[in-house]
């Protein structure tokens, strides 16, 4: 059997918790061993925020480390360049190509680095990037942001849109159900 | 049936199918979801205690009364609730009692990362350790088998890594149980010299017990290896750490009960293997025994005692390379955890600051007030320190701080520790002003009520605590409420209420900008032509003012229109809706 390891990283409030309770239940549902890592409290506040989704056969670590993620979700560009040491060589960023500046940066003790993307894709990392902001938007909120990369992060995956559609509704309380699967869509679906 | 649950959510099923019907708690990460997630069961009565102390004591009256009871706190919790914890070690119990106790290695989200199992040894109370939330939920129900059976409270330790990480459980039926009957029973649970003197032997009797049960538990188990060049012990989260390093090479004495240790069952482990090592995060403590056992163990000389492990900790400490990876090549600013757009806290923090006044702070979202580019708080180092903390400062400062020091605590807070503090300095009659920041609710835990916000755990109405009157019952004459999105009432009540020859408190009071029901304004908007870039906006460390082309900016998605930026501006560049 396959071993997959997802890590979704982003800025607090981003909502990459319920991300990786979706993309856990569904890929529990594809068969696989999967135990999904999070931390709360203080780093919830704007911080830097990252939740492991690991799959396979048996898994023991819920954490994953350097060289190790098939693939990391980043909600916010920078997050993508802080955690792309945990990629495993050959692995996949799928990111949102929005830009949060962090505190450092807003205040002026620090730089947001330019053309992170393009940067790390000369250093052989696949960049997948969207502008899932818009999209969020279209769909109804900005806090759709972490549906609309789960939907582009789907298209790597063989399983169909219904069972996608079906785990959502499962996740997502009753009200945010439509709008979600509008982000969803719409990053599933965007070239 | 096999549901995906989170650790803390799995020692709730654990609560609720070993027949818990009375669980109190005070919130606090990685620990709080344990009773969230048992409040959705009707059949257990759940509550937020003010604190730690009196949730382990209501434990403790349920207990008595016949019932399975459990508390559930953070590391530093057990502090607050050690002195029931002592003696609940003498009293045992008549319902079995479980307390929960979460640690955080790494200190994600908290002011130190101390060891619980040390509490347990000290109090000679027995301990689980689970190391998935299957096991989560299997030794909670474990634990009131062995604290009815041995009459002994159960500590089960969580640490982030369990208690925030989902895994498949199975789940069954919750056990039909009646309390026991209550007798009243003085030698037994009256702690008095005497029958205290007579309970200490049965302390240490059933502690030789447990340790003859520890040498044949299921929980601690051998997992067979290949190789016996090297066996490992380990517990909890490192276990999993070391499986995924090793897989089955080596044979791993995995131990479900930390405390008694089976002290045979390691020394026949240690003879079959050349070499011992033991991984365990924090402190070495089944390494100290092994050693005391006679067993030349390796651990913390190869291991870290500080901070969180990760399989590639193990690795590297076992001499294995590093996997490939790569990384930008230039400094990525580091995100820290913010006061988010819209915090009250912020105008109380901004004044405190301009006025360079010196912040005694306590724990809690409020804590962010130290980070720049407010920098406003000097010291935190506990729950309940900054208001007993002022009080000693202005008894060294012999009084000539005064009128430049203040104590911040949030509601919740001084309702866990801050009131005997605040009493403090009523009757020892100190000048100290304290202020209470009342955002009505616990806010860095994930909004918990508190007996401030007039709700209970279920959300239905309480009996609300009045901040006002009870800090005039505690003998404070001047009690004065600000709002801290207005800066100059703020300002005026900081600097009034340090200016008066008494002691005060000011309750800068406006609900936490995420709570659900807080309507939030049009985003504030920047004339551009209007903004000089003199960035006076940027000095209160709002996420949702930002600089784009030298100029001020909004960042929509953030902004709540509190208007605290609006009233900074000189040049009434920006604008909010009234």
């Amino acid at each position: 059997m396959k071993t997959l390891d997802v890590m979704i990283v982003g800025v607090g409030g981003q909502g990459s918790l319920l991300a990786s309770k979706l993309l856990g239940k569904i890929m529990a549902e594809e068969g696989f061993e999967v135990k999904v890592s999070e931390v709360h409290g203080m780093s919830q506040r704007g911080g830097s925020v990252v939740t492991y989704v690991r799959c396979g056969e048996r898994v023991y670590s819920p954490i994953i480390d350097k060289g190790e993620a098939d693939f990391i979700v980043s909600f916010e560009k920078l997050e993508a360049a802080r955690y792309v040491s945990c990629l495993k060589v050959g692995g996949t960023v799928v990111t949102n190509s929005q830009q949060i500046d962090p505190m450092p940066v807003i205040t002026g003790a620090a730089v947001y680095p330019t053309d992170i993307l393009d940067k790390l894709q000369t250093k052989g990392v696949k960049i997948d990037a969207i502008d899932a902001l818009s999209l969020a938007l279209e769909a109804g909120s900005s806090k759709a942001v972490n549906l609309v990369l789960m939907g582009r992060l789907s298209n790597y995956f063989d399983i169909p849109t219904e069972k996608w559609m079906a785990a959502i509704e499962a996740t997502v309380a009753p009200k945010f159900v439509e709008m979600n699967k509008k982000a969803f869509a719409l990053g599933r679906d965007c070239r | 049936m096999k549901k995906m649950m989170l650790g803390n959510e799995a020692v709730a099923r654990g609560l609720y199918e070993a027949g818990v019907t009375v669980v109190s708690a005070y919130p606090g990460t990685p620990s709080t979801e344990i009773t969230e997630y048992a409040a959705k069961y009707n059949d257990i009565y759940c509550e937020w205690a003010p604190n730690e102390k009196v949730a382990t004591e209501v434990a403790f009256g349920a207990s008595l009364a016949g019932a399975r009871s459990a508390c559930a706190m953070k590391h530093v919790g057990l502090n607050v609730a050690a002195d029931p914890l002592f003696t609940l070690s003498y009293t045992g119990v008549n319902g079995g009692m479980v307390i929960c106790v979460a640690d955080d290695p790494g200190m994600h989200s908290s002011q130190n990362e101390q060891d619980s199992r040390h509490y347990a040894i000290a109090a000679k109370i027995p301990m689980l350790e689970p190391a998935d939330a299957k096991e989560a939920k299997d030794f909670a129900k474990l634990a009131y088998e062995l604290s009815e059976k041995y009459d002994t409270p159960v500590l089960l330790r969580m640490c982030t890594r369990i208690a925030h990480a989902q895994c498949a459980v199975e789940l069954c039926d919750r056990e039909a149980r009646e309390n026991k009957p209550y007798e009243k029973n003085p030698a037994k649970f009256i702690m008095s010299p005497a029958n205290a003197i007579r309970r200490h032997p049965f302390v240490e009797e059933r502690l030789k017990a447990l340790a003859e049960y520890a040498e044949t538990a299921e929980v601690n188990f051998v997992d067979e290896g290949k190789e016996n060049a090297m066996g490992i012990i380990t517990s909890g989260t490192s276990y999993q750490y070391v499986k995924e390093v090793f897989g089955d090479r080596y044979p791993v004495l995995k131990l479900g009960m930390v405390n008694p240790l089976p002290t045979e069952k390691i020394k026949s482990f240690a003879a079959g293997v050349k070499r011992v090592v033991v991984v365990e995060e924090l402190d070495p403590v089944i390494e100290n025994a092994c050693k005391a056992l006679g067993i030349s163990a390796d651990g913390k000389n190869i291991l870290p005692i500080t901070g969180e492990f990760s399989q590639r900790i193990i690795a590297k400490a076992f001499g294995m390379s590093d996997k490939d990876f790569v990384t930008l090549d230039e400094p990525v600013p580091v995100r820290p955890p913010v006061m988010c757009a819209g915090c009250p806290h912020r105008g109380l923090f901004y004044s405190l600051s301009k006025h360079k006044i010196t912040v005694l702070g306590d724990i809690g979202c409020y804590t962010l007030g130290s980070a720049a580019p407010l920098s406003a708080i000097d010291s935190v180092l506990c729950m309940g320190a900054s208001v007993s903390g002022v009080h000693g400062f202005s008894k060294a400062m012999g009084g000539k701080w005064d009128g430049k020091t203040v104590a911040v605590i949030g509601d919740s807070t001084f309702m866990h520790s801050g009131m005997t503090g605040l009493c403090n300095i009523a009757y020892n009659g100190s000048n100290a002003t304290v202020i209470i920041v009342d955002n009505s609710i616990t806010g860095m835990t994930g909004h918990q009520q508190n007996p401030t916000t007039g709700y209970n755990i279920k959300g239905d109405p309480a009996t609300k605590i009045d901040l006002e009157a009870l800090c005039h019952a505690l003998g404070i004459e001047r009690v004065r409420v600000c709002d801290p999105y207005n800066l100059e009432e703020t300002e005026k009540a900081i600097m009034e209420e340090l200016a008066v020859d008494a002691p005060s408190v000011i309750i800068s009071r406006r609900p936490c900008a995420l709570l659900k029901y807080v309507k939030h304004k049009a985003p504030v908007t920047v004339d551009k032509e209007a903004c000089k870039s003199c960035k006076k906006c940027m000095k209160i460390g709002c996420p949702a003012v930002v600089q784009r082309d030298g100029k001020a900016a909004i960042d929509t998605t953030l902004c709540t229109g509190c208007g605290v930026c609006v009233q900074l501006c000189p040049f009434g560049a920006m604008k909010g809706e009234d």
